[in-house]
């Protein structure tokens, strides 16, 4: 049987054939939010590994009109496109979607996007946050969480890895006042359709971002990328969320109630030197400090576990950030 | 229908220019001495005179990128901009034209920080001539507005699909008042039909744009771009006719002659500066030198092969420039001494900068280079034309 009848991707925007690594959670959410999206859409990328994976000359991924311009504008573009398609009277029915790193958009990106949502132009921007610049192999970007190796923000003797938490970036669209703002997971793929037709039943700017594992640049078993995403929400590391015309609702909390922040760090490579390097347990404290603060603005001060408020407190009692030790 | 003439400042009429250009997305930033052809614009949309969209956008950078996004979905695209933001919006200028959509955009031309500067001269508009972008200069407000007509026309052309950029002297032409022809809109529409895409961002039949290419794969992509920017030299030549039969009066087209003739000596130069050079030229003609000027209208694609025409037989050329490459010498001028170079001929070149930062060559200056030249000073290095050396510090500091 020819496998064209086997396997039916008439419905795929984002078809087969594409270069993402083994594992890949951005390659996962971007195929099935685009596919929720359809095809009566333009979508605009930038450039990154989304781009790089799905449109090596002469062959495309793409099912759908799409455009790369440059690193830092594919909201701008989409902006052009909208405009364009507005004017030519051939939005019926139509949408515009820019989609892009973490990298593209919350840094180098962020004048284009904040332009496009202060306009309200009439386009969903997906984010897929898998927390660095990872096309380029791995740089820290202002998503990357607090004290993750990465080829900017190494470990070391003088150093935990990424000294900053991650930038606020759905706080940041919340405040252009846009009707939807969404943060999903890779690990929560089945929800991304809904967060899709919910975005896209608004008009005016809309932001979806999207938690992607990146198995290579975290250092994580690539079978497992599901997993470590659902672990990133149970921990309150990666708090899952829509803001819905101004109206906060959360996701449901984990079922078997909050795990800590351990379970989701040991898996991944990239926080490996908290747990070899002396005094790295008080990393993983202030890691947990910041999950408990997560779940407390989620969910209310009762809803933060014990171990959790406990973190807490040895991080207030802390006098100053310790200084990483070489490991014996 | 006869036109009328109206006595308007330069940006206001490169704004009602650009109206009869039918453009579908306009998207432009202030920057001076830029920003009245932006506020003018916009006025025309807010009046209903002009069925746009008029982008608030958020930068330079911004409105190029949206301006891409909208050629790439099949709407005639504008900008303007001068200088820094010419700069800004140099990287998706670049792209632009690698990808081969056709927007027109103005460069109010104006000098580059540091020091800070809103006066005239051509080192922001030279600083992008590699990329393949078509540049067209403005001698006075009627070509500036004329050009725009031609460069839409030029740009869309399947023979071309480049973009396309009209340059007129900051200050210079957009704040002076002139009497200026605004083009008759049916004329326009004649001269001007709206926008077909060749290839564009449509649900009904998909197409990716801005793939990357490998190695193997990238020099024809890029060679393109220089074969397309060649290939717009009859385009702008017949685009040049074709205004001239619809319009009723000659404009645009590749340079202008200017008693060059039976001159020994030729100028060279190219904006507003030429109106300048044209003054001291007929003084000098009525004095007995044999004295003309080669105007570059067009300077991207380099017209090399009617230029030649024109300076084959001068004894002496002097390129009167408003720019530089800073480390080596000039711009036009060592492109005039390719061209000479590549044909054999052995004329000499002199090559000066009269002026950066917008402070303005006298015709007293214009003939003290003539002179040079009838004196035949030859002449190597590219000058920095009467730089007032007692204002300067110590160059090395400490020193």
């Amino acid at each position: 049987m020819a496998s064209d009848e086997l396997f039916d991707y008439s419905d795929r925007v984002l078809t087969p054939g594409y270069t993402s690594c083994l594992g890949c959670g951005e390659a996962l959410a971007m195929r099935i939010v685009t596919q929720a999206v359809g095809k009566n859409a333009v979508f605009t990328n930038c450039t990154g590994c989304s781009e790089i994976f799905t449109s090596r000359y002469p062959t495309s991924s793409w099912a759908a009109p799409w455009l790369h311009s440059l690193f830092e504008n594919s909201a701008a573009i989409a902006s052009g496109v909208y405009y364009a398609l507005k004017h030519k009277g051939k939005l019926e029915g139509v949408n515009v979607i820019g989609t892009g790193g973490d990298g593209g958009t919350a840094d180098i990106g962020l004048q284009c996007l904040s332009g496009a949502a202060e306009r309200g132009d009439d386009l969903l921007y997906c984010c897929w946050d898998n927390e660095a610049y990872m096309n380029t192999g791995i740089q820290r970007s202002s998503l990357t969480p607090l004290d993750a190796a990465t080829t900017t923000s190494p470990s070391g003797k003088a150093s935990w890895g990424n000294d900053r938490p991650k930038k606020d970036l759905p706080a940041i669209m919340a405040a252009h006042h846009i009707p939807y703002v969404g943060v999903g997971s890779c690990g929560y793929y089945r929800e991304l359709p809904k967060m899709v037709k919910k975005a896209l039943s608004y008009r005016g700017p809309k932001y979806l971002q999207v938690h992607a594992v990146c198995p290579l640049g975290w250092r994580s078993d690539p079978g497992k990328t599901c997993e470590i995403a659902r672990l990133a929400f149970e921990t309150g590391c990666y708090p899952l969320y829509e803001i819905i015309e101004g109206e906060m609702k959360a996701h449901k909390p984990p079922k078997g109630g909050w795990k800590p922040v351990e379970e989701y760090l040991k898996p991944q490579g990239r926080f490996r030197h908290l747990f070899r390097q002396a005094d790295g347990e008080q990393q993983i404290v202030r890691v947990q400090a910041l999950a408990a603060e997560n779940i407390r603005r989620f969910y209310g001060d009762d809803e933060v576990p014990d171990f959790a408020k406990e973190a807490e407190k040895k991080v207030a009692d802390m006098a100053e950030p310790q200084e990483a030790e070489a490991t014996a | 229908m006869a036109e009328t003439q109206e006595i308007l400042e330069g940006a206001m009429a490169v704004a009602h220019a650009v109206s009869r250009c039918r453009p579908e997305v306009v998207a432009a930033y202030p920057i001076t001495p830029q920003t009245h052809i932006s506020e003018e614009l916009s006025q025309i949309v807010a009046d209903g005179d002009l069925n746009a969209e008029f982008v608030k956008v958020e930068s330079e950078f911004g409105a190029a990128s949206v301006i891409c996004g909208a050629s790439a979905a099949g709407a005639r695209a504008y900008t303007a901009t001068s200088s820094q933001g010419l700069l800004l919006m140099s990287e998706v200028l670049w792209n632009i034209a690698g990808m081969r959509l056709p927007i027109v955009l103005a460069c109010a031309n104006r000098s580059i920080s540091a020091p800070l500067s809103i006066w005239c001269d051509h080192q922001d508009a030279e600083a992008i001539r590699d990329a393949g972008i078509i540049q067209l200069y403005a001698e006075d407000n009627q070509e500036a507005c004329d050009q725009h007509l031609i460069a839409y026309k030029v740009a869309e052309d399947r023979r071309v699909l480049l973009p396309a950029m009209v340059n007129l002297d900051g200050f210079l032409l957009t704040h002076v008042f002139e009497p200026t022809i605004i083009p008759d809109q049916d004329l326009s529409d004649q001269y001007l039909p709206p926008y077909e895409a060749v290839m564009k961002l449509d649900v009904n039949d998909p197409a990716t744009f801005g793939a990357f290419t490998e190695p193997d794969k990238c020099m024809e992509g890029r060679w393109m771009v220089h074969d397309a920017c060649r290939r717009s030299l009859p385009v702008i030549e017949e685009a040049s006719a074709e205004f001239e039969k619809i319009f009723g009066r000659p404009s645009g087209g590749l340079l202008e002659e200017f008693h060059t003739d039976d001159a020994d000596i030729i100028l060279v130069a190219k904006g507003s500066l030429s109106g300048t050079i044209k003054d001291v030229v007929e003084e000098m003609r009525a004095e007995g030198t044999k004295v003309g000027l080669m105007r570059i209208k067009t300077y991207r694609p380099w017209p090399e092969e009617a230029i030649l025409r024109v300076i084959k037989d001068a004894k002496h050329i002097a390129v009167i420039e408003r720019g530089a490459s800073f480390g080596a010498g000039g711009v036009m001028t060592p492109e005039i001494k390719e061209t000479l170079f590549d044909a054999g001929l052995q004329i000499p070149v002199s090559g000066y900068c009269v002026q950066l930062g917008g402070r303005e060559v006298p015709p007293d200056g214009i003939r003290e280079i003539v002179d040079r030249a009838a004196k035949g000073e030859k002449q190597t290095a590219y000058e920095y034309f009467r730089l007032k050396e007692d204002i300067l510090p110590d160059l090395v500091p400490g020193a």
